[in-house]
């Protein structure tokens, strides 16, 4: 931005600022330093438009309206109560925890977003000092995608995109989606939103949305049913389902420590430890005991028992 | 953001931020906005000669200058910052619930008063468009852990290592807390390694906070994160998988180099899997039954066989 571009546009929020009227954009042209320069009511008018858009980006909320019934054209103002920012006072482990939150995030959108805020609390007088800690936390959205979707999510408009059908190799389907939000969930971030053509609720992993994000109607086009629980819509798609029953399994002694962590020992035998272990999906359970190969011996249920050995028959014959 | 988007919101911010400031340095202002001293200045040369209509003395922007310390004595009506944008009130409020959620890493009581007083300084901006989720299994570890480091004390620990799928006793000597991808980290200096590691706090079973001081080696390097926890190493080998449409959610869920799908239709596909521990890989491709072979190298396929005829050949009752 030029310096005097920069100049006139302080000057512009100066005034605004001060008026209670509302001013005429023909006024703003003749008291605002730098309007003057325009050679042509055009070239004002032009230069004018350019201008609110900036602040209007910048989030200056810019009023327009008429003085009164008889005024012919419409005037501009900024409310003070509007534009400020309100009194806020941090004691020192506030401050601290709006430091750490400032550098949460490890993506040029957020941590950009996050600093502005932080630019603005320290000129409200609040004292945040990021020099490092010995907690770090961070946050990673290293999608190329995160950024488009952000934006159609707070600029309330449907985008529509290839997705990748079940991971890498997936087949790639056209979906057109109404963004509620994006979730990070276990470290992966998902988008969530109305499906246009499934009619329904959906969670699309972000890694598996190709570029470019195409924005579909306008602005402002999408609500977000009040009450929306974004997190809920992604974990969903990852329930097991209620515990249905409960695995027992016999493991050597000092081994398969992994299947230790996921169950309780109940009891000990034969030079070594029985598991229980809770069943919600037998599929998942199955996989991590056939994992373990011979440091496990399946007692329980029968169908879980026929079901590891199953999986060892397969990777035999696959191996063989 | 650029730079030409950037300065505007920097100038709306100086008049504010120094009359909060009498006689700051001009250096600790510079640093605050993270710019030089040199464009502070030029800011400031800048704002000069701003003020309000009528432009005479004491509708300026004034500022004095002393030494190296500068403060404003008008301020032409500029006296607040801008009221956050909702992506900024969205950035810093997600980020402070998801520590405030994350019990043990930090002082959550004081998360919590300083997300009140801030939904309350910005108003309603519409900030439930992100979320995000870590995992909490770890709270009393983060707690122990964020103790020792208060303290600068030693830590021991027994710790899950799954790619082994042991567990060991260690004395190490905490860095720093990490919260990466969903997960807590406690990055130390491993005394029996003798080297700088990541313990994920789900997978340490006992912590106990010793009586000695912390004293990782002075040359003990951080590790760097920036490019995610499964930065290719050394220490790293790679196996050639042929998994089936049922196997292929593992290209997505661990570290692949590279997947060819199979021409056929099928779904299958040849998977190039990174991995440290062979004794990881052969658990792996067991549990997936036949929906995974694989192809290189030999000896681990020949592992894969053996372990599967000794598990078949085990019986016990119940």
């Amino acid at each position: 931005m030029s310096a005097a571009r920069a100049e006139r546009l302080v000057n512009l929020v100066l005034c605004l600022l001060s008026t209670r009227q509302y001013l005429p954009a023909e006024r703003i042209r003749g008291i605002v330093p730098g309007y003057a320069d325009a050679p042509s009511d055009e070239a004002f008018f032009r230069m004018f438009e350019r201008d609110k858009t900036e602040l209007r980006e910048l989030g200056v909320p810019l009023e327009t309206g008429r003085q009164s019934a008889f005024d012919t054209v419409e005037g501009y103002r900024i409310a003070r109560g509007d534009y400020e920012l309100g009194e806020i006072d941090l004691d020192t482990e506030e401050a601290a925890a709006v430091a750490l939150a400032g550098s949460l995030w490890d993506s040029p959108e957020l941590s950009g977003a996050a600093h502005g805020a932080l630019r603005k609390l320290r000129a409200a007088g609040v004292e945040v000092d990021e020099t490092r800690g010995s907690v770090q936390p961070r946050v990673r959205a290293t999608e190329p995608v995160f950024g488009p979707l952000l934006a159609a999510v707070q600029a309330g408009q449907a985008v529509s995109f290839d997705h990748r059908r079940g991971g890498p190799t997936g087949e790639v389907v056209r979906r057109t989606v109404e963004p509620w939000g994006v979730v990070s969930w276990r470290g992966r971030w998902y988008l969530v939103g109305h499906d246009r053509d499934r009619a329904d609720v959906r969670s699309f992993r972000l890694s598996r949305i190709l570029e470019p994000i195409a924005t579909v109607g306008r602005p402002g086009g999408v609500t977000v049913p009040p009450g929306t629980d974004l997190m809920a819509s992604v974990r969903r798609n990852f329930d097991y389902g209620p515990v249905t029953g409960t695995a027992r399994a016999w493991v050597p002694a000092g081994q398969a420590h992994g299947l230790r962590r996921l169950g309780t020992v109940v009891e000990s035998r034969a030079g070594g430890d029985v598991l229980e272990i809770e069943l919600r999906s037998e599929r998942t359970v199955a996989r991590w005991l056939a994992g373990a190969g011979p440091d496990v011996v399946v007692l329980s249920p029968p169908s879980l028992v026929e079901h590891v050995r199953g999986l060892w028959a397969g990777a035999l014959a696959a191996h063989s | 953001m650029s730079a030409v988007t950037d300065r505007l919101p920097r100038l709306l911010s100086l008049v504010p931020y120094l009359l909060a400031r009498p006689g700051v340095l001009v250096e600790e202002a510079a640093a605050d906005f993270g710019i030089t001293p040199r464009q502070l200045r030029r800011d400031l040369e800048l704002l000069w000669m701003c003020g309000l209509p009528g432009y005479g003395p004491g509708d300026l922007v004034d500022l004095s200058f002393s030494g190296d310390t500068v403060t404003v004595t008008e301020d032409a009506g500029m006296r607040r910052p801008l009221r956050l944008t909702t992506a900024e009130a969205t950035a810093l409020l997600v980020a402070l619930r998801t520590l405030g959620e994350q019990p043990g890493v930090v002082d959550t009581a004081a998360v919590q008063r300083a997300t009140a007083k801030i939904e309350q300084a910005v108003g309603d901006a519409g900030v439930a468009t992100v979320a995000v989720d870590l995992s909490r299994e770890e709270e009393a570890t983060a707690k122990a852990v964020r103790g020792a480091l208060d303290h600068g004390r030693a830590l021991q620990i027994l710790y899950y290592t799954a790619g082994r799928d042991a567990v060991s006793r260690r004395t190490v000597d905490p860095m720093r807390l990490l919260l990466v991808e969903g997960h807590g980290y406690l990055e130390a200096w491993c005394r029996e390694r003798e080297g700088v590691r990541l313990f994920r706090l789900d997978r340490v079973e006992e912590v106990t906070e010793l009586d000695e001081p912390s004293v990782p080696p002075s040359d003990a390097e951080p590790t760097d994160v920036s490019a995610g926890l499964f930065a290719p190493s050394e220490e790293h080998r790679s196996a050639v998988l042929e998994v089936t449409r049922e196997a292929r959610w593992i290209a997505e869920y661990y570290p692949v180099d590279e997947v060819v799908e199979h021409p056929d239709d099928s779904g299958g596909a040849r998977v190039l899997l990174r991995y440290a521990d062979p004794a990881w890989l052969v658990r792996l491709v067991l549990g997936l039954g036949g929906a995974a072979r694989v192809v290189e190298p030999p000896e681990l396929a020949a592992a894969v066989a053996e372990r599967a005829r000794a598990a078949l050949a085990l019986k016990m009752e119940d």
